[in-house]
């Protein structure tokens, strides 16, 4: 295998091979989260942290690792890591931890973190698998901010908790979709995004 | 529990809390596999059965083990509170029970074990079931009159059952139009993912209209 350039490594996910809209990866929870854009943010920054630090330590514990037992190791590794995760939200930004709910214990079982771990971390340096979950865990929050932004600013006319669209609107008749705090939205959302995305990309477009 | 509020909690299960519909758990292989029906409804049988066994087995570990008043807790640890292990311990249990099921199902139902076979260790990361023990964790916590509770074993099985149909139903029905599909024509950028991904929105949609039904 011809040995890959670190700027390869980062750039990758965050384009061309988004781990969300192209890999079909850890879709469950980049939809649940998305209602508004802090749940999302903090949910996409953790993510990137425990991939980075799964890589790296799988990454380093790769030659050591008896290959009949790596899903259970890495589970455990990773399980590991989101109870850190897990326990530091409740205790510094206790709100959102509460929104998160279940879904930062799903971090666990997010594909993303598997599929990294069994299809990189594996087979490359730590440093290179370190870079890789850092690309990964951003693109992967890139797509939960877009839909965040779209699902916050039309079902309930905020961003980040502020009221954007101004009470002149509602008074003229505008009110908010609720529809867009509902979770078919997501899923629509994320759809017109692969569309726009396989649009200006006709490599990814299927048969 | 009473008769009537196990048959609400089977029921909401199923149509209200849908795993896919509701709380996008098990999107992973439920996107990936949902092509042709027979392997759809495969898969959905495996992931109820899983369900079915590793659910009552984290009820036990949950309320005994690791809440700080549960009996083998106070007996062998005098009340410490371990719920923050609660992730490792799940998933360890999901892992080990994949395992030894994958096992059982090799040992005496090699055909079974031949149509189930590729999907039993994909199981293990679906996150439709330790979605399932985290959400049963929370409800353990919830108020008895609440009719989302969870209060005794029964309970966890009726809720496993009633999730496992859920997901079973959603698949089903998914892989169902994904055949017809092949034959319309669907713009080129929506092929494949994000065709499918409408889908389940409009699917999600319809489901809306259960929530709120109550028994």
């Amino acid at each position: 295998m011809a040995k890959l350039k670190d700027k390869d490594v980062f750039v990758g996910p965050l384009s061309l091979n988004n781990p969300v809209t192209v890999q079909v990866l850890g879709i469950c929870s980049a939809l649940a989260v998305t209602a508004q854009l802090v749940p999302a943010l903090v949910m996409g920054l953790s993510v990137t942290i425990i991939t980075a630090i799964a890589n790296v330590v799988i990454s380093l514990l790769r030659n050591t690792i008896p290959n009949r037992i790596r899903i259970i190791v890495q589970l455990v590794v990773v399980a590991s890591l989101v109870t850190i995760v897990s326990e530091v939200l409740k205790a510094f930004a206790y709100d959102v931890a509460m929104t998160l709910s279940v879904y930062i214990g799903l971090i666990i079982t997010n594909c993303i973190l598997m599929g990294r771990l069994e299809a990189f971390a594996m087979q490359n340096s730590p440093w290179q698998s370190f870079l890789d979950g850092v690309a990964n865990g951003l693109g992967y929050a890139k797509i939960l901010v877009i839909v965040a932004f779209f699902r916050e600013l039309l079902g309930s006319g905020k961003l980040f908790g502020f009221q954007i669209i101004p009470d002149s609107f509602y008074e003229l008749g505008y009110s908010n979709n609720g529809l867009m705090l509902m979770p078919p939205m997501a899923l629509i959302i994320v759809a017109c995004i692969i569309w726009y995305e396989r649009a200006h990309n006709k490599d990814l477009q299927e048969k | 529990m009473e008769n009537a509020n196990l048959i609400s909690l089977f029921v909401r299960s199923i149509f209200v809390d849908n795993m896919i519909f509701a709380f996008f758990l098990g999107m992973c292989s439920y996107l990936a596999v949902s092509k042709d029906v027979k392997t759809g409804l495969g898969l959905g049988a495996a992931v109820t059965f899983v369900l079915l066994v590793t659910l009552p087995v984290n009820y036990l570990l949950q309320t005994q083990v690791l809440a700080a008043d549960g009996g083998f807790n106070t007996a062998v640890l005098g009340g410490v509170d371990l719920s923050f292990l609660s992730f490792i311990l799940f998933i360890a249990v999901i892992a080990g029970i994949v395992q030894l099921v994958e096992m059982i199902v090799e040992k005496f139902s090699p055909s079974l074990y031949a149509s189930l076979g590729i999907f039993l260790p994909l199981i293990a990361v679906n996150c439709a079931i330790m979605g399932a023990s985290l959400f049963m964790q929370q409800r353990i916590g919830l108020d008895a009159t609440d009719p989302k509770f969870i209060g005794s074993v029964t309970d966890a099985v009726v809720y496993a059952l009633g999730s496992g149909i859920g997901w079973l139903l959603a698949i089903v029905a998914l892989a169902a139009v994904r055949e017809k599909m092949q034959y319309s024509n669907v713009p080129p950028a929506l092929r494949g993912l994000g065709i499918t991904f409408i889908v389940v929105g409009l699917m999600a949609m319809s489901f809306m209209c259960f929530s709120g039904l109550n028994i």
